[in-house]
């Protein structure tokens, strides 16, 4: 009380009128406590978003990627002319380039249950994946594969086999698979985890793909090239409009970029975010409008007394930002709490970085003000002509 | 020295078109610094809308208002609100805030002139004047009407206006009461030279005052 009207130079009458109506004000908080939660929860959906689909850019050993102009996600491309591999290994400052197959597959066991797996085919002569060097030459066995450690819901007898050393043998999709180890990407919000297998078993299962028609081309740069430079020569080579080459993380910011603003789940994560925000303001507005009104005589007393219009948008936003405060502190607690709880359950990251904390309370603060220049509108009610 | 307050053909209308009406019609008035001046009249002969006049809360239309040397006619909201920093108002309604203490209500007369040192022992010390040293941390809600109403002048007589205000300041109060209340007004008024203007209707305060005028119908009943 002292500090803040030794701050504030006068009382802090915003705070006074705000903590007398014990109930209102403590509605108030948690009012403003759930809009920040509501928001908070939408960008943690989004942020996770965006990381997941950092994930399997980050197992591929590559510097830049070919793929087919209508690809706007790592999987989602036509698949191009295997030749285009070719065209890039001719361009100097090329090191290495491999192909790279994509597909999906239902993964469904004996007791119904089911999961959606992301299939890499890889060449097992070349570098694709980091995580397999060194054993992929075990890719070369007919039907072989390499499952995600992280997938989701997979009986945890599997993974206890594969460490002991004992391959797993399972169908997919009728056709029998070997799985002889596990490695790490991450689950995602489109699939639950990834499978690794050779081009050959990849064509052998998907019967409508081909060897000469990969998703992707991983290219590796010389050491000490300039990567966009060399991405820039690449598609100066390429013959024609079906191949480009794009630095990966490019064309990871293409896909982060996509999946947040043309997906459906990014727009409703976008909305949210929004309704969040509107929540709070319609919650604050409603309060600060309401305290307006009920204090028009006391305001009216104090214009008598010589108070001047500043004094009294102080007071509104004396209490805007006390709002905010008090309700940024439970919002973002909850937000924590249910941030861990979405981590264990669903196995995807969701995590605070400081800079969203900021964010929000900023925008916690702004949303809280507007909402308060709308409420001191009735201000002008008060005339103080009236009291006698 | 020029009085504290000097009227100059003063009128005043309410409403607009068919409904315009007069209220007050050429009023002179001068009133000396320090005195205690009574107003009186029957219910709607325009007391409460002169003393919104004189007190800068209401803007004036027509003649000459001269307050503290002061021309309220054409001032500017700013300029009113001013103005009043040196007035002090007592309202029928007691108008205390529910959220602040006395001594907060009090703070609240003296805050309006910027930060002043030791506010909050200035605001007790009006308080004790009132006789309320040992209510100072109440709210209004567990103070009595009369102490309620002794908060008020305590607040008008803080921010040690030149001239204080004041309509039916007893109404609200019982015989007892409201003597206590305008002798106070009196006693603080004199030894600060404070002007004072009262409306009343309690015949039993007459005693007190220095001069009383009296209204009719809008107009000043000559003395
Ligand atoms: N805001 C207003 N709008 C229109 N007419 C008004 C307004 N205020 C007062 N009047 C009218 O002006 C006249 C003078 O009113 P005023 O309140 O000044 O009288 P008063 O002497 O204070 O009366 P009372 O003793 O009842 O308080 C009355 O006829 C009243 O109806
Ligand atoms: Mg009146």
């Amino acid at each position: 009380m002292a500090l803040a009207t030794r701050l504030l130079g006068r009382l802090p009458i915003g705070w006074l009128q705000l903590a007398h109506r014990r109930g209102r004000f403590l509605a108030a908080i948690l009012g403003v406590g759930f809009a920040n939660l509501l928001v908070f929860m939408q960008l943690g959906f989004m942020g996770a978003l965006t990381s997941t689909v950092g994930l399997p850019y980050a197992a591929l050993d590559a510097d830049i990627l070919i793929q087919a102009p209508d690809a706007n996600t790592l999987t989602d491309g036509s698949p191009l002319p295997r030749q285009r591999m070719l065209d890039a290994l001719a361009v100097p400052g090329v090191a290495a380039a491999a192909p790279v197959f994509m597909g999906k597959l239902e993964w469904r066991s004996a007791d119904g249950s089911a999961r959606s797996l992301d299939v890499m085919g890889v060449d097992p002569r070349l570098p694709s994946l980091r995580a397999l060097e060194g054993r992929r030459d075990v890719l070369t066995l007919p039907g072989a594969a390499f499952i995600d450690r992280a997938t989701r819901n997979v009986p945890p007898e599997v993974f206890a086999g594969l460490d002991a050393g004992t391959p797993q043998r399972f169908e997919f999709q009728g056709r029998g698979l070997t799985l002889h180890g596990s490695f790490t990407i991450g689950g995602s919000f489109s699939g639950d985890g990834w499978l690794v297998m050779s081009d050959q078993s990849f064509v052998t299962l998907f019967r409508n793909r081909s060897l000469p028609a990969p998703n992707l081309i991983l290219v590796r740069a010389a050491p000490g090239q300039d990567v966009p430079a060399l991405a820039a020569r690449i598609n100066a080579a390429l013959p024609g409009p079906d191949a480009v080459a794009r630095p990966i993380a490019t064309a990871l910011a293409r896909d982060q970029a996509f999946q947040t603003t043309q997906r459906p789940v990014g727009i409703i994560f976008g909305m949210g975010v929004l309704m969040g925000a509107l929540v709070g303001i319609i919650i604050v507005y409603q309060v600060l409008s309401s305290d307006v009104a009920d204090h028009l005589r006391e305001y009216a007393t104090m214009k008598a007394m010589g108070y001047r219009q500043g004094f009294f948008l102080g007071i509104i936003m004396e209490q805007a930002v006390v709002l905010a405060s008090l309700g940024f502190i439970p919002g973002s607690l909850m937000a924590y709490g249910l941030y861990a709880l979405l981590t264990a359950v669903t196995g995807i990251d969701v995590l605070m970085p400081p800079e969203r904390l900021l964010g929000v309370f900023a925008g916690t603060v702004v949303m809280c003000v507007a909402s308060g220049a709308l409420a001191t509108r009735r201000l002008a009610r008060a005339d103080p002509a009236e009291l006698f | 020295m020029e009085p504290a307050i000097m009227v100059r053909g003063l009128d005043h209308h309410f409403g607009a078109g068919e409904a315009r009406r007069q209220v007050l019609f050429g009023l002179d008035l001068d009133i000396a610094r320090g005195a205690l001046v009574v107003l009186m009249g029957a219910s709607g002969s325009g007391k409460t809308t002169l003393l919104t006049l004189l007190g800068g809360l209401r803007s004036v239309q027509a003649g000459s208002v001269r307050v503290l040397g002061r021309e309220m006619a054409g001032a500017s909201a700013t300029a009113l609100a001013g103005a009043r920093r040196r007035m002090g108002f007592i309202f029928q309604a007691h108008n205390l805030h529910e959220s602040l203490t006395a001594v907060q209500n009090v703070r609240l007369a003296l805050d309006v002139h910027g930060a002043v040192p030791q506010a909050e022992a200035a605001a007790a010390r009006a308080l004790s004047l009132v006789g309320l040293e040992d209510r100072l941390h109440y709210h209004p809600a567990r103070l009595s009407g009369g102490q309620k109403q002794r908060v008020a002048v305590a607040r008008a007589l803080a921010g040690s206006p030149e001239i204080i205000f004041a309509d039916e300041p007893t109404a609200a109060l019982d015989a007892e009461n409201g003597l206590a209340v305008v002798a106070l007004l009196k006693r603080l008024g004199a030894a600060r030279g404070t002007t004072t203007l009262m409306v009343t209707h309690d015949n039993r305060v007459l005693d007190l005052a220095d001069r009383i005028v009296t209204m009719r119908d809008g107009r000043l009943m000559p003395a």
